[in-house]
C-alpha cells in the first residue's frame, strides 16, 4: 500500500496523479475463507480489518451485492456520539469513539472525523428529566457531558431560535461528538483491509447458505458457492432476510430512514444539534450542506427511498427551530433501509447455526459504532465467544427479556 | 456600453418596460421578460460566478433551470436568496444580485490561488492529508469549511409567506413545450381533470427559442397561443406556470413548487404568498419535461463564454441578445447549426468546428451557403482568456477520434456554442423508480418502463422531432385521460404537420483530446460547479472507484445544486471509455428528488409560527391566563405549571399550593388527561387484554385503576376507567400518551381482534374536567350538585352523573393525592362555567388553583407513579411493587408471557424505591443516580436514579423517588449520589410512601 501522506499528494501531482495505486484490488472469489463476511456496509468492512489486524485472520472475504459503502453506511447522516443511557450502551458506543479518535491515522485515510460538539436539546420538563439522567449515567459511565443553559445553547448555535414551540430549556453536551465523512470509513476499512490480504467481492450477492448438521460451511452467490469456515452477516436492513435464508428468524422490522440536503452554505451550523420533541436534527457537512433528519417511515419496507410526508413532518420544526433556514432549498433527498429491534439497541450474537454469526440491528444510528461494532465482532468471530462488550447484546436477550431498551428510556435515535 | 449585445429587435421581452438592477453594485439596463442571465448577456457580462473549488471564473452556460455556473445570491438580508441560479430569475425593476463564494471581490478572488495549486486537489485529495499532526485536524477543518459552501445563509426572519395546496385530478402533464401542451389538448378535451405544469414563465417549451419553427404552416408560437386559449377554456384544466414539478413518489404522488411573487421582487405585503407548495396525486402521469443539452468535454471548456449552443440559441431568440460577436459554434451534430445560422442572421461572425468528418444535410448546407466557415473532423483543443473567452485553439482530429494531428490554429472568439447531443430529462421518470434503457443511437439514456402509471413524450421520451413530440403528446394525453376513465371511444386528433429539416449523424466523442496528455495543463470540465475534470474521472477509476456511485462520491460529479443535469451522462460514459465497458454497464446513479433545489420554507408552507405543532388549550384556558398561570408544554397542551401570587418564583408558589390543598382545598384543570369512550359486547374483554388486573366484574358506576404494558411486560400507561353501564365504559390515560394508548388500542383491535366488537373513540376534548382535591372538597361541591356527597352515598372509588351549577356532569371520586378529591367532568363548553363556579364556591375556603407541579408533588408524597417518569419502559408492575395489580387468575393479557422471562423475573431488577437525603433541605436532581461507592472520578457502579425529586412542604423535607438494582432488598441501607459538579449526598433508602401510610385522609372531612 503506498501511504497517503502530504508528500505523497505533492510527489504524485508532479507525475500527474497517474501513478497513484488502486485503493483496493478486485480479487476473484476463492474456493474457500476462514471467513466470509456478508456485506460490505462499513461495519462489515470493519470487521474485516480488526479481524486481520487483531486477531491474525487475513483468509477473509467480504462479499457485497452491490456496491461497497453503497447501503446505509453512504446514506446515514454521519452522527457520532456516545452518550448512550444504558451502560451496555455507553460501552460499546465508548469502545467505537475511542477508535474513532485514531481512525485516520490508524487507516492512514483521513475519515474527517470531527468532534465539533454534539447538543441535545430538551425542550419540555420530560426532556430536561431525560437528559438530567443520562448525562448523569454517561458522567458516571466516565464519559464527557455536559448540561448547558439555553444561554450557552445560544453561544455555541447563534442561528437557533430559543424561543420556538416547546421553548429550549437546555440542552446535553457532549464535545467529542461530532461526525465524520461515511464514505471514507468505508473506503479507508476497504483499503487498509485490502491491503492485509483482504478479498473485497464486490457485486457478489449472497443467496443462500450451505449449512450441513446444523453447521455453516459456505455460501451460495451470485458468482457461485464459496467455502467458508466462519460466516459473520452484517447486512443491516436485509439482515432479517439473511436469517431467514440461515432457516432462523431475526426480530428485525425494515424501515425506510430518509435524510436530506440543502444547497451548501458558508458555515453557519458549528455543531451537530438533535431535538426531539421539535423532531429534527441536523449538522453542516464540510462541504456546506445542512444534512438534515428525522424519524423512519411509519411502514416497513425495503425500498431505498422514503415518502414526502416524513420530510415534510421535518422542514416545519427546521424553520422553527432555525428560522434562517427558510429561503433556504433543499437539494437532495434520499433514504435508507434500516434494521429496527424492539429495544433499539443492535444484536451481535452467535445464531442456532453452528459458526455463523450476526451483527445487525443497528437501525437508525449504527454509523458511529462502526469501528466499535467492527472491532468486537472480529473478535467475537475469531474466539468463537461473543466479546464481552458484544455479549449482552445477544439476540437470546429477546428470549431472556434483558432488553436494552434506548427507545423507550432514551427516546432518542442516530 | 449599456445592453451592448441587445439585438435591434425580436425576442419575447418587453421592451416598453425597460428595468435596472444591480449586480455586485453595479447598475444595468434590462427588460421585463428578461431573466438575470439575459440581462447580464445583454450588458455583455459574462463573469457571474467563482466555482467550488478551484475559484475559477465563471460565466453562464444554460439558459435554464440546469445551470451550474451562474449561481448567484438575490436580495439580502432577511430577503437574500443565496445559490440561485441566474438563468430562472426573471427580471424586475430594482432586482439586486450579487456574486458568491468570491473574496474580495468577483473580478479578484483570492480563492482563485486554489486554481494555481489545483494539481495538489485533485479529486479526493483531502481523504489523503490533513492527518498530521492528529491534533491539527480540527483546525484543517476550519479552514476547509470556509473555502468550501456557496452562497452565504439570509439572516432569520424571512418576512414572506409561503402556501402549501393539495389536489387530485386525472391526468397531470409535467412539461408545457409542444408534447406537453398536445397532451393537455387531447386529454383536456375528455372532460377530465388535468393539470399542466410548467417551470417556466410562459408556455411553449422549445418553441419558446425555436425562431422559424412552424405548424401547420404558421408560426409554432401561434399554435401555442392557440392550444393555451383552448385550454383556459376548458373548466377541469388547471395551468400552473412557474411551476416546477419536482417530486414523484410511489402511487403517483407528485409534488411542485410555484413561484408566485418572485418574479415580481418584494412585496410590501405578504397576503400573497411567495411560493406555494403543490402535493398532487393524479391518476395518470404525462412526463413532457423535454432534454438537456451536453457540454463538449475540451481543455479549459469552462471559460466565461463557454456555453450550450441551444442556450446561446435561446439568448437570441427569447431574448434578444446575442451574448458575443464573434462565436465558434463546437458541435458534434446538426441541432447547433440552428444556433450558427440563428447568430449569423442577427450579425454574428461565426464558425463552426465540427467533430463530424463529412457533416451533410440541409441545415449544414445551408450554413455552407452563407459562407460561414466549417472545420470539419476538428475539436476545440483549448481555449485562451481567463475571465472572458478570448479564442479558442483547434486542430485536426484522428479517424478514431481519440487524439489530433496536424498543426494548431487560433480562432478568436468571445463565446463558444457547444452541443455534444442531448439528454431526454429522464429525472422525474427515474425518480418514480421507473427503469432507463440505453439508446445507441441518441446516445443518452430513455425511459423504458415503470410501475406506476405514465407516459413520457417528446424529447424526454427521446424523440426530436417536433412533429413526433406533438404526435406522441396528443397520444398520451389522450391514452391516460381515457385510463382515468374519460374519452371513452374517442380517438387521437391527426397530428399537425411540422417539418422537420433531416439532421445527419452525430459523431459523439465524449472526451475531446487535445495535443498533449490528459490533464497536462488544461482541465477538461464534465462538472462544473464542484469542478469535476476528465482527470478526475481518471483517477478515480485508477484507484478503483469505479462503480457509478464511487465516482459520484469520490469525484462528487452530479453533487452539485443542479444535481447532476448536465454532467451525469458525460462522466459515466467516460468511465466507460476508461473501464471499456458499454455505457449501461456503468450504469446511472439514482436521481433523487427534488428535481430544482426547492425552499423549504414553501415545503412548510402555513404551519408555521403559531399553526406550526398548534399549542391544544383546554376549555378553561381564558381563567387560567386570567388568574396568572405559568405553562407547562406537556404532549402538545399548555397546562398550568403553578399559579404564582405576587412576588412568588416557582418554589413558593409551589409550596403553598401543596400545603393549601392538603389543608382545605385545591382545584385542578385535568382536562388533559387522555379520554377514551369504550363501547361494544367485546368492551371488558378489551380492558382485559389492555390492563394487567381483571375487569370483568366492574359495576357500572364503579371506577378502577389499571396499568397497561406493552408485549415485553414493561408498563407503558396507567390510569383509571369507570364502567358506564353495560358494555360501556370510560377510559383516562396519561396526558402524554393519550396519542400513544389510542393507537395501541387501534392496533390491537384492527389487525388481532378485528372480530371483537368494541370502539374505542377518544373524547379527550369532548370532557373538561376540574378536578377539587383536599378536605374541605365535599364542601365546595355540595354547594353546587344536586347529589348526596357523604362517603356512604358517594364512596371512594365511584362515579355519579349529576348537575353541577345547572350543568350536566359525570363527578368521578378518585384520588391521585391521597386527599378526598372528585374530578368533574362536563361537556367541554361548560368547563369555564363550571370552574369559575367551583372557585367561587371555594371562596370561603381559600380554594386554590394549583398546577401540574403541585401535583406532581402532591403524589410523590403518596408514592404514586407517573408513568413515563418513574417508569422509563423497562419497569414491570412487580418493579414497581405493584404485583397486586397483576391478576393471575384472568387469562391472557398483554405482557403477561414475558413475566415468565428469566431476566424479567428476576427479583433483584431495578425497584421503585423511596429516597431521603440525610439533609432534607437538599433537593436531588432528577436523573441523578445512586452509586454502590463513591470513587474521586468516573467511573462508578451506578444503582440506580433518581426520578421524582421535591421538597414537599406537607412532610417538611425533601424526598425523593428512584428505580434502584435490588432496590427493595436496599431499604434501610445509605449510598451517595454523586453530582456533576464533584459534590456528593448521602442518601438512605426507603419506602416511597411519604406521607399519610395509613390513607386515612381519602374521605376528608365530613360534611
Ligand atoms: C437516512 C439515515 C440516516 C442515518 N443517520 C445516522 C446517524 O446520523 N448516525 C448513526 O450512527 N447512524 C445513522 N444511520 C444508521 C447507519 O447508517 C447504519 O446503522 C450503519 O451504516 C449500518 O452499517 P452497516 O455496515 O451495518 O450497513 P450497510 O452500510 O447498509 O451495509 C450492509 C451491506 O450489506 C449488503 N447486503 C445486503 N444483502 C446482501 C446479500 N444478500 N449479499 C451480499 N451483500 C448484501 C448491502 O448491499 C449493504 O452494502 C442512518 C441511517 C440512515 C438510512
Amino acid at each position: 500500500m503506498n501511504k497517503y501522506s502530504v508528500f505523497s499528494l505533492v510527489r504524485n501531482a508532479m507525475s500527474y496523479h497517474e501513478n497513484w495505486q488502486k485503493a483496493w484490488r478486485s480479487p476473484d472469489p476463492k474456493k474457500e475463507y476462514d471467513v466470509v463476511i456478508v456485506g460490505g456496509g462499513a461495519h462489515g468492512l470493519a470487521t474485516a480489518y480488526y479481524l486481520a489486524k487483531e486477531c491474525g485472520i487475513t483468509n477473509v472475504a467480504i462479499l457485497e451485492k452491490g456496491w461497497l459503502g453503497g447501503g446505509n453506511t453512504g446514506r446515514n447522516t454521519t452522527i457520532v456520539r456516545s452518550n448512550y443511557l444504558w451502560d451496555e450502551s455507553s460501552a460499546i458506543y465508548e469502545h467505537a469513539m475511542k477508535l474513532w479518535e485514531n481512525l485516520s491515522q490508524d487507516l492512514n485515510y483521513n475519515v474527517m472525523f470531527s468532534q465539533r460538539g454534539l447538543l441535545h436539546l430538551a425542550h419540555n420538563v420530560h426532556d430536561m428529566q431525560e437528559i438530567g439522567r443520562r448525562g448523569h449515567a454517561i458522567h458516571l459511565n466516565g464519559i464527557d457531558s455536559e448540561f448547558l443553559t439555553p444561554e450557552q445553547v445560544k453561544e455555541i448555535e447563534p442561528t437557533i431560535n430559543l424561543d420556538c414551540r416547546y421553548p429550549v430549556l437546555g440542552a446535553l453536551l457532549q464535545r467529542r461528538g461530532g461526525s465524520a465523512r461515511h464514505d471514507a470509513v468505508a473506503w479507508g476499512y476497504a483499503r487498509a483491509a485490502d491491503d492485509m490480504g483482504v478479498d473485497i467481492i464486490q457485486n457478489c450477492e449472497v443467496t443462500g447458505f450451505d449449512i450441513q448438521d446444523g453447521v455453516v460451511k459456505g455460501v451460495e452467490t451470485s458468482r457461485g458457492h464459496i467455502g467458508a469456515k466462519k460466516v459473520g452477516v452484517v447486512t443491516a436492513g436485509h439482515s432479517s432476510v439473511m436469517a431467514n435464508m440461515a432457516g432462523f428468524r431475526m426480530p428485525l422490522e425494515s424501515f425506510p430512514l430518509q435524510a436530506m440536503v440543502s444547497e451548501p452554505l458558508k458555515p453557519v451550523i458549528n455543531t451537530v444539534i438533535m431535538s426531539g420533541a421539535v423532531h429534527v436534527y441536523l449538522s453542516q457537512s464540510d462541504k456546506g450542506e445542512l444534512v438534515v433528519g428525522a424519524g423512519s417511515d411509519n411502514f416497513v419496507s425495503y425500498s431505498q427511498r422514503g415518502s414526502f410526508d416524513m420530510m415534510d413532518h421535518i422542514v416545519g420544526p427546521l424553520k422553527e427551530l432555525f428560522p434562517f433556514t427558510s429561503r433556504l432549498r433543499m437539494m437532495r433527498q434520499w433514504g435508507g433501509i434500516v434494521d429496527v429491534t424492539v429495544d433499539r439497541s443492535p444484536i451481535i450474537t452467535k445464531t442456532p447455526v453452528e459458526n455463523m454469526f450476526f451483527n445487525c440491528g443497528w437501525g437508525t444510528g449504527g454509523f458511529k459504532a462502526t469501528p466499535g461494532s467492527g472491532n468486537v465482532f472480529a473478535h467475537s468471530i475469531a474466539n468463537g465467544e461473543l466479546h464481552p462488550i458484544a455479549a449482552p447484546f445477544t439476540m437470546n436477550r429477546f428470549n431472556t427479556g434483558a432488553l436494552i431498551d434506548e427507545g423507550a428510556a432514551a427516546a432518542v435515535a442516530h | 456600453m449599456s445592453q451592448s449585445n441587445r439585438i435591434k429587435t425580436g425576442g419575447r421581452i418587453d421592451r416598453n418596460k425597460p428595468v435596472s438592477f444591480t449586480f455586485d453594485g453595479k447598475t444595468f439596463q434590462g427588460f421585463e421578460g428578461d431573466t438575470l442571465a439575459s440581462a447580464l448577456l445583454a450588458n455583455n457580462v459574462h463573469l457571474m460566478g467563482r466555482s467550488f473549488k478551484y475559484h475559477r471564473p465563471r460565466g453562464v452556460l444554460s439558459a435554464g433551470s440546469e445551470e451550474p455556473n451562474a449561481i448567484v445570491t438575490i436580495g439580502s438580508g432577511k430577503r437574500s436568496d443565496p445559490n440561485t441560479r441566474a438563468t430562472v430569475v426573471e427580471m424586475f425593476d430594482g432586482l439586486e444580485a450579487s456574486s458568491q463564494n468570491c473574496w474580495p471581490s468577483l473580478n479578484f478572488d483570492i480563492g482563485g490561488i486554489n486554481n494555481k495549486l489545483s494539481r495538489f486537489f485533485p479529486a479526493g485529495f483531502y481523504y489523503k492529508t490533513f492527518m498530521w499532526p492528529k491534533s491539527m485536524w480540527m483546525k484543517y477543518e476550519e479552514i476547509i469549511r470556509a473555502s468550501a459552501g456557496m452562497g452565504v445563509a439570509p439572516e432569520e426572519g424571512d418576512p414572506d409567506t409561503y402556501a402549501v395546496k393539495h389536489e387530485y385530478c386525472d391526468v397531470l402533464i409535467a412539461g408545457g413545450g409542444p408534447a406537453g401542451l398536445s397532451a393537455a389538448l387531447t386529454a383536456g378535451r375528455t372532460g377530465a381533470r388535468v393539470i399542466l405544469i410548467d417551470e417556466q414563465n410562459e408556455f411553449g417549451g422549445s418553441l419558446l427559442s425555436d425562431h422559424g419553427a412552424e405548424i401547420d404552416g404558421k408560426p409554432a408560437m401561434d399554435w401555442v397561443d392557440a392550444a393555451l386559449a383552448e385550454l383556459k377554456e376548458m373548466e377541469e384544466v388547471t395551468i400552473l406556470n412557474r411551476t416546477a414539478v419536482i417530486g414523484y413518489f410511489d402511487h403517483n404522488f407528485i409534488t411542485a413548487m410555484e413561484k408566485i411573487t418572485d418574479h415580481l421582487g418584494p412585496q410590501d405585503s405578504n397576503d400573497t404568498p411567495r411560493q406555494r407548495f403543490w402535493k398532487i396525486r393524479a391518476k395518470q402521469v404525462v412526463l413532457a419535461s423535454g432534454s438537456f443539452e451536453r457540454p463538449m468535454l475540451f481543455g479549459d471548456n469552462d471559460r466565461p463564454g463557454v456555453m450550450l449552443a441551444s442556450a446561446v440559441r435561446t439568448y437570441i431568440n427569447r431574448y434578444g441578445v446575442l451574448p458575443g460577436k464573434d462565436m465558434v459554434v463546437f458541435t458534434n451534430n446538426d441541432s447547433a447549426y440552428k444556433t450558427a445560422l440563428d447568430a449569423f442572421a442577427n450579425g454574428g461572425r461565426v464558425e463552426i468546428v465540427d467533430t463530424r468528418v463529412d457533416p451533410k444535410g440541409p441545415l449544414v448546407e445551408q450554413a455552407r451557403s452563407l459562407d460561414i466557415t466549417i472545420h470539419t473532423n476538428a475539436a476545440i483543443v483549448g481555449t485562451k482568456g481567463y475571465r472572458r473567452l478570448k479564442g479558442v485553439e483547434v486542430m485536426e482530429l484522428n479517424e478514431a477520434g481519440d487524439g489530433v494531428k496536424g498543426t494548431k490554429f487560433h480562432i478568436g472568439c468571445d463565446v463558444v456554442a457547444m452541443s455534444s447531443g442531448w439528454n431526454p430529462a429522464v429525472n422525474l421518470f427515474s425518480q418514480a423508480r421507473g427503469k432507463l434503457r440505453y439508446d445507441e443511437e441518441l446516445t443518452s439514456f430513455v425511459p423504458d418502463h415503470c410501475q406506476w402509471d405514465n407516459y413520457s413524450v417528446g424529447s424526454c421520451n427521446g424523440t426530436f422531432t417536433l412533429e413526433g413530440a406533438l404526435s406522441e403528446g396528443l397520444e398520451a394525453g389522450l391514452k391516460a385521460a381515457q385510463a382515468a376513465g374519460f374519452g371513452e371511444g374517442q380517438s387521437v386528433p391527426a397530428t399537425p404537420s411540422a417539418p422537420e429539416v433531416e439532421h445527419g449523424d452525430m459523431r459523439t466523442l465524449w472526451y475531446i483530446p487535445m495535443d498533449r496528455p490528459l490533464a497536462r495543463g488544461k482541465k477538461h470540465f464534465h462538472e462544473f460547479q464542484n469542478d469535476s475534470t476528465v482527470a478526475d474521472i481518471h483517477l478515480a477509476a485508477r484507484e478503483g472507484y469505479i462503480s457509478v456511485e464511487h465516482l459520484k462520491r469520490y469525484t462528487t460529479t452530479g453533487m452539485g445544486t443542479d444535481q447532476g443535469k448536465t454532467s451525469n451522462v458525460n462522466a459515466i460514459a467516460i468511465m466507460a471509455q476508461i473501464r471499456g465497458v458499454s455505457i449501461p454497464q456503468v450504469g446511472t446513479t439514482t436521481f433523487r428528488p427534488p428535481f430544482v433545489p426547492v425552499t423549504f420554507g414553501a415545503i412548510a408552507g402555513h404551519d408555521v409560527e403559531d399553526l406550526f405543532l398548534q399549542a391544544r388549550k383546554t376549555p378553561m384556558h381564558s381563567a387560567h391566563d386570567r388568574n396568572g398561570a405559568i405553562y407547562e408544554d406537556v404532549g402538545d397542551w399548555k397546562r398550568p405549571y403553578y399559579f404564582p401570587k405576587a412576588g412568588e418564583d416557582m418554589h413558593a408558589a409551589v409550596q403553598r399550593e401543596c400545603k393549601a390543598v392538603r389543608d382545605s382545598v385545591g382545584i385542578m384543570d385535568g382536562s388533559t388527561l387522555g379520554k377514551l369512550d369504550i363501547q361494544g359486547k367485546d368492551a371488558s374483554r378489551l380492558l382485559n387484554l389492555l390492563y394487567t388486573n381483571a375487569w370483568s366484574k366492574l359495576a357500572p358506576g364503579k371506577c378502577r385503576y389499571g396499568l397497561m404494558c406493552n408485549e415485553h411486560g414493561m408498563v407503558f400507561d396507567d390510569g383509571v376507567t369507570t364502567c358506564i353501564g353495560e358494555n360501556h365504559y370510560h377510559m383516562t390515560t396519561t396526558t402524554g400518551g393519550a396519542g400513544r394508548v389510542a393507537n395501541w388500542i387501534e392496533e390491537w383491535i384492527q389487525t388481532e381482534y378485528p372480530d371483537w366488537d368494541v370502539y374505542a373513540t377518544s373524547v379527550t376534548e369532548q370532557w373538561a374536567v376540574s378536578i377539587l382535591n383536599g378536605p374541605k372538597s365535599r364542601k365546595v361541591l355540595e354547594k353546587l350538585v344536586d347529589i348526596d356527597l357523604s362517603a356512604e352515598a358517594f364512596p371512594f372509588m365511584a362515579m355519579k352523573e349529576c348537575h353541577i351549577a345547572g350543568v350536566p356532569a359525570r363527578i368521578y371520586r378518585i384520588s391521585f393525592t391521597g386527599e378526598l378529591s372528585y374530578e368533574i367532568n362536563v361537556p367541554a363548553r361548560y368547563g369555564l362555567h363550571v370552574w369559575d363556579a367551583l372557585l367561587e364556591a371555594g371562596e370561603e375556603f381559600d380554594i386554590c388553583q394549583y398546577g401540574t407541579e403541585t401535583m406532581h408533588v402532591l403524589r410523590a408524597e403518596k408514592g404514586f407513579i407517573i408513568a413515563g417518569q418513574d417508569t422509563d419502559g423497562s419497569v414491570t408492575p412487580m418493579d414497581l411493587d405493584m404485583d397486586w395489580i397483576v391478576s393471575k387468575k384472568k387469562g391472557d393479557f398483554l405482557g403477561r408471557r414475558s413475566f415468565t422471562r428469566t431476566d424479567t423475573a428476576r427479583t433483584d431488577r431495578k425497584q421503585l424505591v423511596g429516597v431521603l437525603t440525610e439533609d432534607p433541605n437538599v433537593v436531588l436532581m432528577e436523573g441523578a443516580h445512586l452509586v454502590r461507592e463513591l470513587k474521586d472520578k468516573p467511573p462508578m457502579d451506578m444503582l440506580g436514579h433518581v426520578t421524582s425529586s421535591y421538597m414537599s412542604p406537607n412532610c417538611g423535607r425533601s424526598i425523593a423517588m428512584a428505580l434502584i438494582r435490588d432496590g427493595k432488598n436496599l431499604k434501610g441501607q445509605s449510598f451517595m449520589v454523586p453530582t456533576m459538579s464533584g459534590k456528593a449526598h448521602k442518601v438512605t433508602i426507603t419506602d416511597p410512601i411519604f406521607f399519610d401510610k395509613e390513607n386515612k385522609r381519602i374521605d376528608g372531612e365530613p360534611s
